[in-house]
């Protein structure tokens, strides 16, 4: 049954959000604020907890001055923009030919073993999630994994172990933007 | 030692930084340029250079540049193609995260020669952490007078602004990049109008890759015919090149054009040889969408010399024998590898990145990994081989951007050189445990 929304959207981007996207859309002639998209859901998917819910994309939306449609289509495009929740820890393996070369099926596998969860679920307690994803240009130090920014190159049993028990300590949400100077973005 | 024009300070410790690159010379490029030459002498000396895209296609940097159309009170764009994403090549991530003002003085010497009003450094996403680190070097270029209005006083005024992208291995296709970087779906456009007609906005718009811009560095420092004298032939300078897979020391090697293949593999002053004393099996020479060749093929040219590590060398005897310099990408593949499987990986990458505008790409990959699945999961028969075949011939040329062929080229070169090993899948299901299942997959095996 078609569930109709309330029109009132109550996600919003805080302040210094809007600072930055202020800054993103200067970077482009006059007019051509659409260009700042990609930048900006960057920020929307890092700011409400790591997916672009509908709610979210219409912020976007709101605040470029853009269609809602405009915003789904390129969100729905492009691998990085989660379109449904994901764990705090999203670890994405390189699973393509080099990463294949050096045991990235073993870890994998070694990783699905450890969360009990397979590619692409999450774990009940909601920290993490798994993706198997294409070559992220880390071939000379593979196998390899990125959890936010993070690269984690050079993987074995023992060093995916130690990651992902410092990410349960942690329990922080990890984003993109890790390690990444806001004032640089 | 080969001769290394864009690593040779790489050793240098903080490098990164303003200071001690400008310490090492950085900058001068810029300097020389907009204070002594005209942009024309500039684009002049990439051309005698013999400067070719750096990206995989090869295509000669200096005539790229000529075609930029100039009509007068329209902007004109200069953006960094610096989405790499061709598996198996990771030197332009080495490059920018370790010495990004090489990037950053190419892009202002380059703007500075094409007369652009900005330049756009286009990064793949997943590079996310390199942003900040090219931010901080655009910030020290404003601040010491390279960047902005009136640029060491020589009346040129340029911007340079950083782009990330969000995970899409078709953005490196320089159409599908722009439309990406104005904010939509990486989908490519149809040829002509060429970018240097209608490129950004569509304003003239020169496109290149991150290695090609900083190669731009010490061409205009020592003069295109001290660089068109480095390398070998029509392969002018240096190139980076990614090693990966089963050797000893993989990583970013700087070569000269022009060593040999063999050298390049076992010499410890790159890969070091096999790992574990294995014996060579094959090689993709140039990232995944190069024909890939068994050893004897990567080391000789079909006339028996040894082959060398140069666009022409690389090329020499055509498809049937011979493969491509490409993006750089070297994987090296030791006798315990399965061809057929990693051609699997290279299927499903090409699957997961068809940006779906022509159906023979949109189908064909989907199809193409599909058969492998089914081929490694013990399904397969001798006319699957055939099917792989004829859907690769059929995807080839048949798309608006190079992404069809170079999505049919590893599937036919795989299957021209290693038939064997296809037909001892068919023949004995024992060699099929390995293979991942994935959800798309299941279906078709199960349906």
């Amino acid at each position: 049954m078609l569930k109709i929304e309330p029109m009132e959207n109550e996600v919003k981007f805080n302040s210094e959000s809007l600072a930055v996207i202020e800054k993103i859309v200067a970077r482009y002639p006059d007019g051509k604020h659409k260009s700042a998209l990609i930048p900006v859901l960057h920020l929307a998917q890092a700011e409400f907890e790591g997916w672009l819910s509908p709610a979210a994309m219409d912020e976007v939306a709101r605040v470029l001055n853009l269609k809602p449609i405009e915003v789904y289509e390129v969100a729905s495009f492009y691998t990085m923009f989660n379109l449904n929740p994901v764990g705090k820890c999203l670890i994405e393996v390189c699973r393509t030919s080099s990463c294949w070369l050096r045991g990235a099926n073993e870890i994998v596998e070694h990783i699905e073993k450890k969360l009990n969860i397979k590619d692409g679920e999450t774990t009940a307690d909601g920290m993490f999630s798994l993706k198997t994803v294409e070559c992220l240009g880390s071939c000379g130090t593979a196998p390899m994994m990125m959890i936010g920014a993070q690269f984690h190159e050079n993987l074995t049993y023992e060093k995916v172990d130690t990651i992902l028990d410092s990410c349960k300590t942690e329990n922080k949400r990890k984003t993109y933007f890790d390690n990444v100077n806001i004032e640089h973005y | 030692m080969g001769k290394k024009l864009l690593l040779a300070y790489d050793h240098v410790p903080g490098i990164k930084g303003f200071e001690v690159y400008r310490a090492n010379g950085g900058y001068k490029s810029v300097e020389k340029a907009v204070k002594t030459m005209s942009p024309d002498a500039v684009v002049e000396e990439v051309k005698k250079s013999g400067l070719r895209g750096r990206g995989g296609a090869g295509f000669p940097t200096g005539m790229k540049w000529s075609f930029l159309a100039k009509p007068e009170g329209v902007a004109r764009y200069l953006v960094c193609n610096a989405d790499e994403s061709e598996p198996g090549t990771f030197k332009d991530r080495y490059l920018m995260s370790r010495i990004p003002h090489i990037l950053v003085e190419g892009m202002i010497t380059s703007g500075f020669a094409l007369g652009a009003t900005a330049g756009y450094i286009y990064i793949r996403g997943e590079y996310f952490y390199i942003v900040s680190i090219l931010e901080k070097a655009i910030e020290e270029a404003y601040a010491n007078g390279f960047l902005g209005k009136n640029i060491l006083g020589s009346g040129f005024n340029y911007d340079l602004y950083v782009h990330v992208g969000a995970g899409a291995y078709i953005c490196g296709e320089e159409t599908a990049l722009l439309e990406s970087l104005e904010g939509k779906r990486g989908n490519p456009r149809i040829k002509p109008p060429f970018p240097a007609i209608a490129g950004l906005y569509g304003c003239p718009t020169v496109v290149n890759n991150v290695e090609t811009i900083a190669a731009v560095v010490p061409i205009i420092n020592d003069g295109g015919e001290a660089y068109a004298a480095v390398g070998i032939g029509k392969s002018a300078g240096t190139k980076l090149i990614s090693a990966s897979g089963h050797i000893n020391k993989p990583g970013v090697y700087e070569i000269e054009m022009g060593i040999t293949v063999e050298d390049f593999i076992y010499s410890d002053e790159y890969c070091g040889g096999i790992k574990n004393g294995k014996k060579l099996k094959a090689v993709v020479a140039g990232g995944s969408s190069v024909p890939i060749l068994p050893a004897d093929k990567i080391l000789t040219t079909p006339s028996g010399e040894k082959r060398l590590m140069s666009y022409e060398s690389l090329a020499d005897g055509g498809f049937a024998s011979g493969t491509m310099l490409g993006s750089g990408g070297f994987i090296v593949m030791d006798e315990t590898a399965s061809v057929v499987e990693n051609l699997h990986t290279f299927a499903r990458f090409y699957h997961h990145e068809s940006c779906g505008q022509c159906s023979p790409c949109r189908e064909g990959t989907g199809w193409m990994e599909k058969i492998l699945h089914k081929i490694l999961d013990g399904h397969g028969t001798m006319e699957d081989i055939e099917l792989l075949w004829e859907i690769q011939s059929k995807i080839e040329g048949n798309t608006i951007c190079p992404l069809g062929d170079a999505a049919a080229w590893p599937v036919a070169s795989a299957i021209r050189h290693f038939r064997s090993e296809f037909e001892e899948y068919v023949k004995n299901s024992n060699n099929l445990k390995k293979v991942r299942h994935y959800d798309s997959v299941n279906q078709l095996v199960s349906a």
